[in-house]
């Protein structure tokens, strides 16, 4: 199946516009300021930015209720933030801060939240993947409607452990999105150079579990497959599988000199398909808002990401005997 | 000819068991595969199956026996017109006892005898030397032995087009082209099992792990696989190959990146360990590991990977493992060390020197094997020992050391060993408490003065 294009694109509320906008911003800027607190030495170790992908996790998040559960990999800022994480926690946690999410304990790459259902931030490729079907399960277990989204990249997609999951996941209907972030690239290895099968959701097939491509760089066409991934899950009709087309414009992470692809690549995607871009044309030809009311967003989020970062750094590091806590309950 | 039927072994912990049941009665005439008896073993109640065809010629054991030890004879099967023997089932239940074989070699004797110690040098006196980074010389050493040997190819995550995560294999894919320095998908288990079956069929891998932490998720072919197979084929083949990549902390990469596996790898028999320090041993062991029948893990160090050291200028150049290194000689101290760790051991020793305090610093270089004999005679001379490593406390290469040492030296010893170790807890991501994880210089000059009594 070929992406579908939004059909709903006409229905869209002006409200549903400014929130998918507001969220996707929030995202970028944190991002870029994270990218900025690195270069600072304030951030140290790996720091994989999200910049590009911002419609996926804001597209899905729209699908939620509460209760609903998210796993996903060390590519995770963006995740914590659209399920409504503190801004001023996450950032803090990337300096290793007292006021992070771990106590500064975690890291980038491993931040959880009890309260919002992130389970984490993991760092070994593929692992969040039977996680998050594990998640599932405790809900089917306790009979419940909730789902779980499991995300994971085109690379991770590779891993063997993906397809023991997949395989129990239907054998046991468990109410699991897997959501393939298919930025087209695992570190420096395209797609094309790991895998003949590069339909990814097709492998479900194999399995019996359904799945679909969808246009990740459109907020609208990520919510309304978000939907259908939901409502079959939500039904008990066991997992389902979203692969999202998406691109991330930043390297691998800060270390990585990305010479796989050319400059004009990354520069094609942010100038035609950008994601931001496309909800705030629609904004204001739709007439939905004035440059004046986008202005006063931006500056919006600006303020937030400058106070997280603030706090990031202002925030004592933790203090040395919780070296010594945590390691048992 | 009578046979007796003995109790059956139907569990692999069965020993004895119930006769639960007789299905056939004497005089009647049994075929192979009759179902003769019922047995209970500790598991379930079984049916037991005649092997022999013949006339049931006399129950020894009754129904509802319980106990009966395995190999008791139950019944005795005779042929048509045969009595049945005046001594049937007196024989004693006794399996086949297999022949005696020479008693296994004893493990070497507790006694501290001299210990022979080799430190003759690495390379012969007056070779030239270059400066290079450990990262050259593990290239140089890979691209050497590829040269040399068609069947040694590098595989593993972006080691080919991306030149290498940490650019360990930069150039290799231009010189040695995609059938020998083959990039992977991100599937460790999978990749790791496909190099042991290619060692197996006689090529010689090295199998690149991006870090050793993702080798994690090989580690069941690492060890089942490639480190058993050997014995388990009675010496007929095995897997003559390479595992590598950094190990341990590198800075800030938090609990799931920063793991030190030496004293993991170090346990099993059947792998050779090498964790070198400087660019020379990196470089000699290297081509010694490629060379080397056996499956060999070769932990490097991301944080050494840019460090610079002399290396000699020599057509061909390895390293024997099981040989340690002292690296400085000393006469109070003795502190045992490797890989990384060495950074804090030498720098121990030069603050050491200030107060008047002369350690004797030994790098092991390779684990497994593991030079005893260099360790023993330091100790010999020094009476105290240090031992310094990142990784955790418990089951740790220095625990390891120092039961050795009270075993073959406890005479000599004048206080008890010290061990050095990163502390017994996942690795922290804050920058402070990071720094209180890892081993530090502070803290092996504070273990020394310990075991000196300053
Ligand atoms: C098991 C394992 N192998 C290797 C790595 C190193 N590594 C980290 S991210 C990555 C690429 C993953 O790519 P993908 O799954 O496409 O996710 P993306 O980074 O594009 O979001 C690799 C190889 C790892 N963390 N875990
Ligand atoms: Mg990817």
């Amino acid at each position: 199946m070929a992406a579908r294009k939004p059909a709903a694109q006409a229905n869209v509320s002006k409200e549903e516009l400014l929130s998918y906008y507001r969220d996707m911003l929030l995202i970028r800027r944190f991002e870029e300021k994270a990218g900025q607190l690195y270069g600072m030495g304030l951030i140290g170790g790996f720091c994989h930015l999200y910049i590009g992908q911002e419609a996926v996790v804001v597209g899905l998040e729209a699908c939620t209720k509460e209760g609903d559960k998210r796993v996903t990999s060390y590519r995770d800022h963006g995740h914590m933030l659209a399920c409504g994480m503190d801004a001023n926690g996450v950032m803090a946690e990337l300096t290793g801060r007292e006021g992070g999410y771990s106590k500064g304990k975690g890291g980038s790459m491993h931040m959880f939240s009890k309260e919002k259902h992130f389970y984490g931030g993991h760092g070994i490729v593929g692992a969040q993947v039977p996680l998050g079907a594990g998640l599932a399960f405790s809900d089917k277990y306790r009979g419940n409607d909730n789902v779980t989204f499991a995300y994971f990249g085109d690379g991770a997609a590779n891993q063997g452990q993906v397809y023991e999951t997949y395989n129990m996941a239907e054998l046991w209907d468990l109410p699991v999105i897997f959501v393939i972030e298919n930025n087209q690239y695992a570190m420096g290895t395209s797609v094309a150079r790991s895998t003949k099968s590069t339909s990814l959701y097709g492998r479900g097939e194999a399995y019996g579990i359904k799945g679909e491509e969808v246009d990740g760089m459109s907020v609208l066409a990520v919510k309304e497959a978000g939907e259908r991934a939901v409502a079959h899950c939500r039904a008990g009709k066991g997992p389902y599988i979203l692969e999202v087309k998406t691109y991330r414009y930043r390297g691998h992470s800060m270390s990585d000199p990305a010479k796989y692809r050319t400059r004009e690549e990354v520069q094609k995607m942010r100038e035609e398909r950008d994601p931001i871009e496309q909800i705030r044309a629609m904004l204001l030809t739709g007439s939905h808002a004035s440059e004046d009311d986008l202005k006063k967003i931006d500056k919006e989020i600006k303020d937030i990401v400058n106070e997280s970062a603030e706090f990031a750094k202002t925030s004592p590091e933790p203090a040395l005997d919780e070296l010594w806590t945590d390691i048992y309950a | 000819m009578a046979t007796e039927i003995l109790m059956p072994a139907l569990s692999p912990t069965m020993e004895e068991g119930t006769l639960a049941k007789w299905l056939k009665k004497e005089g009647d005439t049994i075929s192979a595969g009759d179902i003769i008896a019922e047995i209970e073993t500790d598991k379930a109640t079984m049916e037991f199956e005649a092997v022999d065809e013949g006339i049931m010629g006399k129950i020894l054991i009754a129904e509802g026996t319980e106990n009966v030890k395995v190999n008791t004879p139950i019944a005795v099967l005779v042929e048509d017109g045969e009595e049945v023997p005046a001594d049937a089932g007196q024989s004693a239940p006794a399996a086949e006892a297999a022949p005696a074989v020479a008693a296994a070699p004893a493990p070497a004797a507790a006694a501290p005898a001299a210990p022979k110690v080799d430190q003759s040098p690495d390379w012969p006196e007056g070779t030239p030397m270059k400066t290079q980074t450990v990262r050259e010389a593990l290239r140089d050493a890979m691209a050497e032995e590829m040269r040399r040997d068609p069947d040694v190819f590098l595989m593993g995550e972006e080691v080919g087009e991306y030149q290498g995560a940490y650019k360990i294999s930069q150039g290799m894919l231009d010189e040695f082209g995609s059938k020998r320095v083959i990039d992977t998908p991100i599937t460790e288990h999978g990749f790791a099992g496909i190099a042991t079956g290619a060692a197996f069929g006689g090529l010689k891998p090295i199998v690149e792990f991006m870090t050793f932490n993702f080798a994690m998720q090989a580690i069941d072919h690492i060890i089942n696989s490639a480190a058993k197979t050997l014995y388990m084929s009675g010496g007929q083949m095995g897997a003559p190959m390479v595992f590598r990549g950094p190990n341990g902390a590198a800075a800030r990469v938090g609990a799931q990146h920063s793991q030190d596996y030496a004293a993991w790898y170090a346990q099993i028999p059947g792998l050779k360990v090498v964790m070198p320090y400087s660019a020379a041993d990196y470089k000699g062991l290297m081509k010694q590991a490629i060379r080397d029948p056996n499956p060999v893990i070769f932990l490097e160090n991301e944080i050494l990977y840019g460090k610079s050291f002399e290396v000699p200028v020599l057509d061909d150049f390895t390293i024997p493992f099981g040989k340690a290194k002292v690296c400085r000689s000393g006469n109070d101290v003795t502190i045992v060390s490797f890989g990384i760790g060495m950074t804090y051991a030498l720098e121990a020793a030069e603050k050491l020197a200030e107060d008047g305090i002369d350690a004797e610093v030994i790098d092991l270089r390779t684990l497994r094997p593991l030079d005893y004999d260099t360790v023993i005679a330091s100790v010999m001379k020094t009476n105290r020992m240090v031992t310094v490593e990142e990784g955790w406390p418990v089951g740790s290469i220095g625990n390891h050391l120092s039961a050795y040492v009270m075993t073959h030296a406890f005479d000599y010893l004048d206080a008890p060993v010290l061990n050095c170790t990163g502390k017994d807890v996942p690795m922290p991501y804050a920058a402070n408490l990071e720094k209180h994880a890892l081993v530090t210089t502070a803290e092996v000059i504070d273990a020394v003065k310990q075991v000196t009594y300053r």
